[in-house]
């Protein structure tokens, strides 16, 4: 049950040319941004990422996009003024990009955790966004067919662990994390703080250590002068 | 007299009634909460999981995991919650918020919205905004009521890519305050000193005034922020 591994580069070692990967994160926080360096080092071909924004150099998400390593990203908000890799590799027909709305994004991947085969969302109907899906009305109000999304490994930031993978977030950094963790075949956490197990209480672990396969402890200097909650 | 940006957000922020759930957009919906009236307890909600945003955190004490869906370093107010993505979009989808107040590339006439891409050779770029102009139980726009070069905002029909069909109740505008009443664009509220022939003329759709027509009140300035444009 011990899921600790040593660095990221163990922790993304095996991912094949061709892989699907979700990545949390939005904004800054919640970015596993170690996890994404170490699986740009590997050099890697036509992955498709599934991320909810575009990808920045800071990040290494947009790194990843310039070095030619991404086929396809399914994103909602690739268009902020920092995706500029994402901007060039598109605009010159080198990248695929599926674009969906927010809460479309985060519910097909909820639903490929839950085991669902999909749902009905009044989201992007009447829009360009609905051309090709299924329209249903229901109690009179039509409603878009979104088919399940689900990946070969998820990418997980979050603050807290212990070496099953129960994982503790703070603030924002909640955003995709808890929910890819449910996607994947591999999910992989980058955590702040590996503690024993035992030591985080069952009512803060969000993300339950069945979703998780492997834990990798990089921290973040400043983390560890603040409090998990309070103001 | 015209509204500044800021005189916009001052009339939203009006309207909205004690105990409200609010999601603002970028631009001048973003400024709404400066003006909230003393008193009201509005709890401002991000999509990336906060119920309760506060104020931008002043410089030096910006906690790094905490975002609002701007993109900007903010506080939460005591009271104030955060949660994933998928329980943040039940909220809006769900018809949890009771509004949202977002800003506009063009309104319908009919309430139709247009406010997520400029067609041509860019990256589309979706967000919540679909998702927000379905679920909210009130949608209102604010913006300016012409773009910079002009063009009236407000049309018969978009000529954009519509975000949603039908979503728009009210429109606040820097000349007036409109609402979309059984498909019909109607004129409530008219700025100082502007008349309802200068808010048709800048409007590209047929406008019905309310024979309950006002003048609006609001203060040339509050706190050294002019409200009106000189």
């Amino acid at each position: 049950m011990d899921k600790v591994v040593a660095t990221c580069d163990e922790a993304v070692a095996d991912i094949p040319n061709g892989a699907s990967i979700m990545i949390g994160g939005f904004g800054p926080p919640g970015i596993p941004v170690h996890l994404v360096h170490a699986l740009r080092r590997r050099k890697l071909r036509d992955l498709v990422l599934i991320y909810c924004g575009g990808g920045t150099d800071e990040d290494g998400i947009g790194g990843l996009i310039a070095d030619g390593a991404v086929r396809k990203l399914i994103s909602s908000y690739p268009t902020h003024p920092g995706a500029t890799a994402v901007r060039e590799r598109y605009l010159a027909g080198e990248l695929e990009l599926e674009v969906l709305p927010q809460g479309t994004f985060v519910e097909r991947i909820r639903a490929a955790g839950a085991g669902l085969g999909g749902f009905y969302t009044p989201t992007g109907v009447g829009t360009e966004l609905a051309e090709g899906k299924e329209v249903r009305v229901i109690d009179g109000r039509a409603y878009l067919f979104e088919l399940p999304l689900r990946a070969d490994y998820a990418f997980i930031k979050a603050y807290r662990a212990d070496r099953w993978g129960n994982l503790v977030y703070r603030r924002t950094m909640r955003n995709f994390n808890p929910i890819m963790a449910t996607a994947a075949d591999v999910v992989i956490a980058e955590v702040d703080e590996v503690g024993p197990v035992g030591a985080l209480s069952p009512e803060e672990i969000e993300t339950p250590c069945i979703f998780v396969d492997r834990v990798v402890e990089a921290p973040r200097p400043w983390v560890r002068q603040r409090p998990a909650t309070g103001r | 007299m015209p509204l500044t940006r800021e005189g916009i957000a001052y009339r939203v922020a009006h309207d909205l009634p004690d105990g409200s759930y609010v999601n603002l957009g970028v631009g001048i919906p973003s400024l709404v909460t400066r003006f909230i009236p003393p008193g009201r307890i509005i709890l401002i909600h991000s999509e990336n999981g906060i119920l309760g945003a506060g104020p931008k955190a002043p410089p030096g004490e910006e906690d790094p995991d905490l975002v609002n869906a701007n993109g900007d370093f903010v506080t939460l107010v005591p009271g104030a919650s955060v949660f994933d993505h998928a329980l943040s979009f039940a909220i809006i989808r769900g018809g949890h918020l009771t509004h949202a107040v977002l800003g506009a590339l063009q309104v319908s006439s009919r309430g139709d919205l247009a406010n997520w891409r400029v067609p041509g050779p860019r990256v589309p770029g979706v967000g919540g905004a679909m998702d927000i102009a379905v679920g909210a139980r009130q949608v209102w726009v604010a913006t300016t009521h012409t773009t910079d070069r002009g063009e009236p905002k407000i049309v018969e029909e978009c000529s954009y890519p519509l975000t949603a069909p039908r979503c728009v109740r009210r429109v606040y505008t820097d000349l007036a305050v409109l609402s979309i009443r059984d498909e019909r664009l109607v004129l409530e509220e008219v700025a100082p000193d502007v008349t309802p022939d200068d808010v048709a003329a800048r409007t590209a759709a047929t406008l019905t005034v309310s024979p309950q027509l006002r003048v609006m009140e609001i203060p040339a300035e509050i706190d050294g922020i002019r409200l009106l444009a000189s």
